[in-house]
């Protein structure tokens, strides 16, 4: 048996949704970060089904592309939360409010 | 299943991005090699020698397009074509003078070291991908090059927490847009079959999709990741908070590479990929552009802060910009590779203006402290003046033709209410323009008097450069209107 492919779609959906909603609710950088993190896994959920049900290597190469920025945006955005933590002691963005006007 | 196959490079096609990337990396390799650390000098000669190589190398691409025509190469997912060259070149014009800059800001403020140069010759070589991708993950990879480099460099100034601050949100923001971005390319993918522009525009004219769901779905979010990354409103929350926290002259920067970057691609993905489906984004647009144009004239009224200003009139120019798109002619496209290459050079010079009117520590930023400046520095505050009317749009300097042959394409496209709107935005713009204006010639205030701000040589430089070709665009456009036609003559497909 196997299971179709829309199953998957619907699941990258709501993981897309999860990870958005998070960012726009959450106060922690660091939790707005994994959220970030897990929309772009479900975009490479979407992009492994299409090429899936279309049997077309190109949506899995560029899984690989979205994967290796993910990383990239790992490293720079942890140098960023090191270096606010560094000067506060709390990565909460309500206590980000210099810049207002 | 099938195979990977190597696809064939051309390589004067890849050469600019090529270019600033290897002397991105040089530049990083020679910071860890030399003994003591690498003197400014060395650094900031190298990236305006690289910007300055690039334009060379861009004159012979437009002198091989007018022997061979536009060509793709990278298995079509990269393409040489007028608009990238013109494009291109005005990216490697922004990145030497706004290395001027950030080199004698950095000697005023002490922030020494390379960093600013490399992050900002790697980000220069994601925006030129971005003019020259023709596909949705190429364009994708230019987008997190351009904006991995930035989020760094909104965070250089290590003492100020604003500048880390600014850095956190527009990350995050960021980050957000490219997620958003990259899903709707998995959709379009997926109603497609590829993330090739070219393919997508060749799928959709030969096909009726009965269910057009994901397609427009897909299209949606690529619009609402583009509209992110050029502020337009109502994802523009981040662009005041950062312009005004990052380091100044990494402001400028910013603002003319990441306009010409995103636009050039966004209006690749409207007009090469989903051209046949105009009529379904066109309202989108629409909405798009009356509330970036109006949005950023009327929040940009009551700012008290040079930067926050221009910050809101960058927002108003994002929606003129944006009418370009909407026209989705070949006139649309003219004046809007037009609007860019005149826009970046006057904002990086404007900012130039403002990082030494800074004064030490990057903090005197009210518009009080312009007060007399023509009085005092005749030169210094005529310049601004000039660069300030360009942005409005005065006759006889750059913006005028800019905002005339945008808003000329759309009334040829049908959308004069939508040209009668942004005038009206324009209209509200030009009263904080004159306002400011009317302060560099005000009387000084005595306190004030006499205190006159170093200009350095290099950033005089970038002003004179920047002042003069909006002078000379303005009163004599026709060679660049020229250029422009004729670069959108050969834009694929």
């Amino acid at each position: 048996m196997t299971i179709p492919a829309s199953w998957f779609l619907i699941l990258a959906a709501l993981l897309f949704g999860i990870g958005a909603f998070g960012v726009l609710t959450r106060r922690s950088a660091l939790i707005m970060f994994m959220c970030i993190e897990l929309m772009l896994n479900a975009v490479n959920l979407t992009f492994v089904t299409f090429a899936r049900t279309m049997s077309d290597i190109g949506g899995q190469t560029s899984v690989f592309f979205i994967m290796v920025v993910a990383a990239a945006e790992v490293t720079v955005g942890l140098g960023i939360v090191v270096a606010v933590f560094r000067r506060r002691a709390s990565t909460s963005v309500d206590e980000l409010s210099e810049l207002q006007g | 299943m099938n195979t990977l196959t190597i696809p064939s490079i051309h390589y004067l096609t890849i050469l600019p991005v090529l270019i600033f990337f290897g002397s991105s990396l040089l530049l990083l390799i020679a910071s860890a090699m030399w003994r003591r650390s690498v003197p400014m000098g060395f650094s900031t000669s190298l990236t305006v020698l690289t910007s300055a190589a690039v334009m060379v190398v861009t004159y012979f691409q437009w002198r091989g397009l007018d022997k061979s025509g536009a060509s793709t190469t990278v298995a079509h997912a990269v393409v040489l074509d007028g608009f990238s060259v013109v494009a291109t070149a005005a990216i490697a014009l922004s990145v030497g003078l706004a290395a001027l800059v950030a080199h004698d800001w950095a000697l005023r403020e002490n922030v020494r070291g390379p960093e600013y140069q490399i992050l900002a010759m790697a980000s220069s070589a994601g925006a030129i991908l971005m003019t020259q991708a023709n596909d949705l993950i190429v364009i994708f990879l230019g987008l997190e090059i351009l904006s991995l480099g930035l989020y760094v460099l909104v965070a250089l100034d290590r003492r100020k927490s604003e500048s880390a601050e600014a850095s956190l949100k527009y990350f995050i923001l960021g980050g957000f847009a490219s997620a958003i971005f990259i899903y709707g390319a998995a959709l379009l993918y997926g109603a497609t079959g590829s993330t090739n522009l070219t393919t997508i525009s060749y799928f959709l004219g030969s096909n009726v999709l009965l269910k057009p769901g994901l397609l427009v779905a897909g299209g949606a979010l690529l619009l609402v990741g583009f509209a992110f990354k050029v502020a337009a409103v109502p994802f523009h929350m981040w662009s005041p908070d950062v312009y005004e926290g990052a380091p100044t002259p990494v402001t400028g920067f910013m603002a003319s590479i990441v306009k010409v970057g995103a636009f050039a691609a966004l209006i690749r993905v409207m007009i090469s990929g989903l051209g046949t489906q105009l009529g379904t984004w066109r309202p989108i647009l629409w909405v798009l552009i009356v509330l970036t144009t109006l949005v950023g004239a009327a929040l940009g009224l009551p700012q008290r802060n040079a930067k926050r200003l221009l910050a809101y009139s960058s927002i108003n120019h994002a929606g003129f910009i944006l009418i370009g798109v909407w026209a989705g002619t070949a006139r649309g496209s003219a004046a809007l590779l037009f609007y860019l290459v005149t826009y970046a050079p006057t904002v990086v010079a404007t900012f130039a203006i403002v990082t030494v009117m800074g004064g030490l520590g990057d903090e005197r930023h009210s518009l009080e402290s312009y007060r007399g400046l023509a009085r005092r520095q005749p030169w210094l505050g005529a310049s601004l003046a000039v660069l300030l009317l360009s942005q409005l749009g005065a006759p006889l300097t750059a913006g005028f033709y800019a905002k005339y042959s945008v808003l000329a394409a759309a009334v040829d496209s049908g959308g004069s209410i939508l040209a009668l709107i942004a005038l009206l935005s324009a209209a509200i713009a030009a009263s904080f323009y004159l306002r400011w204006t009317v302060v560099l010639y005000a009387e000084p205030d005595e306190e004030l008097d006499g205190s006159r701000v170093i200009v350095p040589r290099g950033t005089a430089i970038a002003i004179g450069v920047g002042v003069v070709l909006t002078l000379l665009f303005g009163v004599w456009p026709g060679p660049l209107v020229t250029l422009a036609q004729h670069a959108t003559v050969y834009f694929l497909p």
